[in-house]
């Protein structure tokens, strides 16, 4: 029980950036379904709406400020989409995937220009910001908060998905690109929604995640970017419960990674720290690899036959 | 066609020989305080960049594998390279947290520089296995996935007798300190490094290979119909382009004055793929162009709109700190979005002379 | 009875819930031309890829030169499927890659053509002659292989002198008129040294008078490499004037084979196909 409650902080942690990894993964997990795009420049549209954050609440009030970055980070992900992809869509699938990568070069060095390279403070959100203690753990309000928004969120985005006709066209999109031009969906419409909450949630996951840490800087969105895809790839790419799942396990076992020498320790295994925590990030790709030996659809991806 | 290759073979001698003739006169002409200085880094640098962009083409644009693993392969590089050339009266300040290290002899420089290479190909023989079988996105993120947990390792401190932890390596050899009885190599190495290493990858893309490699480009399907062992050709190409890319780090370990993983993020990747975008997807005399004239750009050219005034026009509050790389993701943009081609397409520098040039199509392979 | 050069052994293909091939045996024999036809959907370009290894079937063998060159006998349910002789102690896998069965002496063409289409005519044919070389990587860089290299562009002009596409040598594939690239396709086949040639709807897309120049020189072709030719076409003048035999498929089923004359009198055949859709 002593060990229980010693470790609970670093589970609690996990499971809340799985929530928020997992709120970045759905914008890939369904671009990627839709275009097959890897969408580089995601985790970057993720690290703007934090930026966005920063320097709105010192302009306007909180309550303000928060519907307004949401809509700033849904607006930027709208124009990027018709920007930087849209004019490729005949293009080879490589070129749009440069071209996310020079969109996310572009954010990165965007940002670095304008907060000249210093970590931004991340403002102090009310309510969610502040101290509780669980189960005799400190911890913050936003560490509960995350899981249980994460799945009001994507319960809410499976039933937008199964029981509306834009999430009808959405999936007929993802099955088939061309039959469902053919059969008169609008493409671009359908391309453009997905951008358009892929950015929403990236935008909430940005306010949840960075309450926990203590600024913004300008590749802060690159690593929970990749986190994030690679959760997505664990689900099955394509599969927003999958993703949800996959980022869960990763927000999880990269925090149990952070403390494994404490927790070696104390059950006595090694003596003396090895430094594994070093391995936090390095693990997420290390799942990946297996992931892609083992099973190379993930867990809920489909199978799909090449046709010659 | 007897001839025409011995013509080929001619000119490209010639025009290394002129190359490294004129690389030596830059070097023995411009002093390192003239303004000009600049030049000479921008050559060396530039030989790097070509290297390890033409490496990265010969994946991408040639093969039709898209892979984004160039940094950690060349931190391998680099690492092999810097470990073992350490002169071993200086271990011991190098490693100073470490007892000076568990190496405890060392390589002649182009020794340690094959190794580098070799180390590199080793790693992506081994990344290779599982991730040449999936489809070509996966190869992205899987290779772009392994370069951090190589930079992961790298930095871990139970390896620091080997690689120094999260510390730098220093006091291996370097250009500038290179030689022949008084007469600087600084400048001459790179560039003749540089240039045998791309002759090899040319001569490889126009042999058999290369045009094994150019049809699984274009259709894998019809490739393997063809009697062409996808996994076996991918991997061949992986590997080599790895070498190289291994090659261009322990360079690029040897133009710097130290080494630390830190340096070899994503965005070294990103920019090393934005490169060959630029020079043109399967041509490697662009990629070679679009290295030196990207590293001319962000260290010298532009170097004014970081710094307050350029082209004559002062203006501290925009052109600060960070407005160059701007501007350059802004050019890029560009680039990817309406000169998809790149600055030579598909060309080669002897296409340009030829009287009635081939206009290459670009297949759409998808 | 001439030597048998494939031999499909009850061959079934499954994907989910659909048997595109279904318990399909079928033989062509040296020398032979063989034609495989059907309503679209039947399944004929699965049997192909069967043959060719892009797909590994489900169930079932396949023989080249009487020897097995692709064999899977799983257990369990699909056992039933399989209807063939005892096999003893499965299950036995023999899954080659393509590019092995091209070794082997198997070349395809693609119902959509599949050239390399930003290549030369020239350099279409040369990487035919890639997987017999005997270079490396490295003698192939150093240019130690010149006498092969040499040795592969010569016979790879010659087969294009032969195929009359020698003067389109240095143009690119994928700027041919729509004849040209079916024509540089099978030269590209050939180049593979095939014993066995399997082409896909040879002559989609081709006016009556082209169909026509297309029999003689799928005969010629055959005479001159000495090949075995199994084809899948739709247009019935073609088939009926060309085949020695012809397997006639339907959902995945042989529903009937023979000669020309037998098949076009099959009643079943009228049924499923013919009667229904007698031009293709």
């Amino acid at each position: 029980m002593e060990f229980f409650n010693a470790n609970l902080p670093y589970l609690l942690s996990g499971i809340s950036v799985g929530g928020q990894y997992a709120l970045i993964a759905i914008g890939y997990t369904m671009v990627y379904g839709i275009l097959r795009l890897i969408n580089f420049a995601h985790g970057d549209v993720f690290m703007v709406a934090g930026l966005m954050m920063v320097y709105l609440s010192t302009a306007v009030p909180i309550y303000l400020a928060v519907p307004l970055v949401i809509l700033l980070t849904v607006l930027l992900g709208f124009v990027i989409e018709k920007v930087a992809y849209k004019p490729l869509r005949s293009a080879p699938r490589m070129s749009v995937m440069i071209s996310a990568i020079g969109v996310s070069y572009l954010l990165q060095n965007l940002a670095l220009y304008i907060t000249g390279g210093l970590n931004k403070n991340y403002p102090t959100l009310p309510w969610i910001s502040d101290t509780i203690t669980l189960f005799g753990a400190t911890t913050r309000r936003v560490t509960v908060i995350t899981p249980i928004l994460t799945i009001l969120l994507v319960a809410g985005l499976v039933l937008l998905i199964n029981h509306t006709k834009t999430g009808m066209a959405m999936r007929a999109v993802s099955k088939d690109f061309e039959t469902s031009r053919l059969m008169g969906i609008k493409i671009n419409n359908v391309i453009s929604a997905t951008f358009i909450i892929g950015s929403f949630l990236a935008a909430v996951g940005s306010m949840l995640y960075f309450s926990n840490y203590p600024g913004v800087t300008p590749t802060a969105g690159a690593m929970p970017g990749l986190k994030a895809f690679v959760a997505a790839v664990f689900g099955g790419i394509g599969s927003v419960p999958g993703a949800v799942i996959g980022a869960f396990l990763i927000g999880i076992c990269e925090n149990i990674i952070k403390a494994l020498d404490t927790i070696l320790m104390q059950l006595g295994v090694i003596q003396s720290g090895l430094g594994l925590a070093t391995f936090s990030d390095a693990f997420t790709f290390v799942l990946l690899i297996v992931v892609l030996v083992a099973k190379p659809t993930g867990l809920f991806g489909e199978k799909a036959a090449e046709k010659v | 066609m007897e001839t025409n290759n011995k013509r080929t073979v001619l000119i490209t001698a010639l025009a290394l020989l002129l190359l490294y003739a004129l690389a030596v006169v830059l070097d023995l002409c411009i002093p390192v305080t003239s303004s000009w200085a600049m030049l000479l880094t921008v050559i060396q640098k530039g030989s790097v960049y070509a290297l390890v962009a033409v490496s990265m083409n010969l994946l991408n644009g040639f093969t039709g594998l898209f892979s984004l693993g160039q940094a950690g392969f060349m931190l391998i590089g680099a690492y092999v390279y810097a470990m073992f050339t350490i002169p071993v009266a200086d271990r011991m300040s190098v490693y100073q947290y470490y007892d000076g290290g568990l190496i405890q002899f060392y390589l002649p420089w182009p020794v340690a520089l094959v190794l580098a290479g070799l180390a590199a190909a080793l790693f992506a023989y081994l990344i290779g296995l599982p991730v040449l079988r999936l489809r070509s996105d996966y190869l992205a993120i899987a290779t772009l996935g392994f370069a951090e947990i190589i930079r992961a390792i790298c930095q871990w401190d139970k390896l620091g007798p080997l690689t120094n932890g999260s510390n730098v390596l220093r006091s291996y050899t370097r250009f500038s300190s290179m030689e022949i009885g008084g007469l600087s190599l600084a400048t001459l190495a790179p560039v003749a490094l540089a240039s045998l290493c791309i002759l090899l990858i040319v001569l490889l893309i126009n042999s058999s290979y290369g045009r094994a490699f150019k049809a699984i480009r274009e259709d894998e399907v019809a490739a393997e119909a063809m009697g062409i062992n996808l996994f076996h050709h991918k991997q061949l190409a992986f590997c080599i382009s790895s070498f190289f890319a291994g090659v261009g780090g322990a360079m690029l370990a040897m133009f710097a004055s130290t080494v630390q993983a830190a340096q070899f993020k994503a965005a070294m990747t990103y920019e090393l793929l934005l490169i060959v975008v630029i020079g043109g997807i399967g041509s490697v005399t662009g990629s070679v162009l679009a290295s030196f004239l990207f590293i001319a750009a962000s260290e010298w050219w532009l170097r004014g709109l970081d710094t307050g005034t350029f082209l004559g026009i002062s203006a501290p509050g925009i052109f600060r700190s960070g407005f160059r790389l701007v501007v350059f993701s802004v050019i890029i943009m560009i680039f990817v979005l309406f000169f998809r081609r790149g600055i030579m397409g598909t060309k080669e520098l002897p296409d340009l002379f030829r009287r009635r040039p081939k206009a290459g199509r670009k297949g759409a392979s998808q | 009875m001439s030597e048998n050069v494939l031999h499909m052994d009850h061959v079934t293909m499954q994907f989910g819930g659909v048997v595109a091939v279904n318990n399909l045996t079928l033989d062509v024999n040296r020398g032979e031309i063989v034609a495989l036809i059907g309503p679209n959907g039947a399944g004929k370009t699965t049997a192909f890829n069967c043959i060719t290894g892009v797909y590994e079937p489900t169930n079932g063998r396949v023989d080249f030169l009487g020897k097995p060159m692709v064999e899977n006998h799983p257990q369990g349910k699909m056992k039933k499927l399989y209807a063939g002789e005892d096999h003893g102690s499965y299950p036995k896998v023999l899954a080659p890659t393509p590019d092995r069965i091209t070794k082997l002496g198997i070349a395809r063409t693609f119902q959509n053509i599949r050239l390399f289409s930003a290549l030369t005519v020239f350099e279409n044919v040369l990487i035919a002659k890639h997987m017999r070389a005997k270079q490396n990587f490295l003698t192939a860089t150093l240019r130690l292989n010149y006498k092969e290299e040499q040795r592969m562009r010569r016979e790879a002009t010659e087969l294009l002198a032969e195929q009359d596409l020698l003067r389109l040598k240095d143009e690119v594939a994928g700027s041919l008129p729509y004849g040209l690239q079916r024509r540089l396709e099978i030269a590209r086949a050939l180049a593979t040294g095939p014993q066995l040639l399997l082409l896909d709807e040879p002559a989609a897309g081709m006016n009556p008078q082209e169909t026509l120049e297309l029999t003689a020189f799928i005969h010629e072709i055959r005479d001159k490499y000495g090949l075995t030719v199994l084809m899948i076409e739709h247009h019935m003048d073609l088939v009926m004037e060309i085949s020695d035999r012809i397997y006639v498929l339907d959902f995945g089923r042989c529903i009937a084979e023979g000669t020309p004359a037998e098949v076009q009198n099959n009643p079943r055949v009228i049924d499923a196909y013919l009667g229904v859709d007698e031009d293709g």
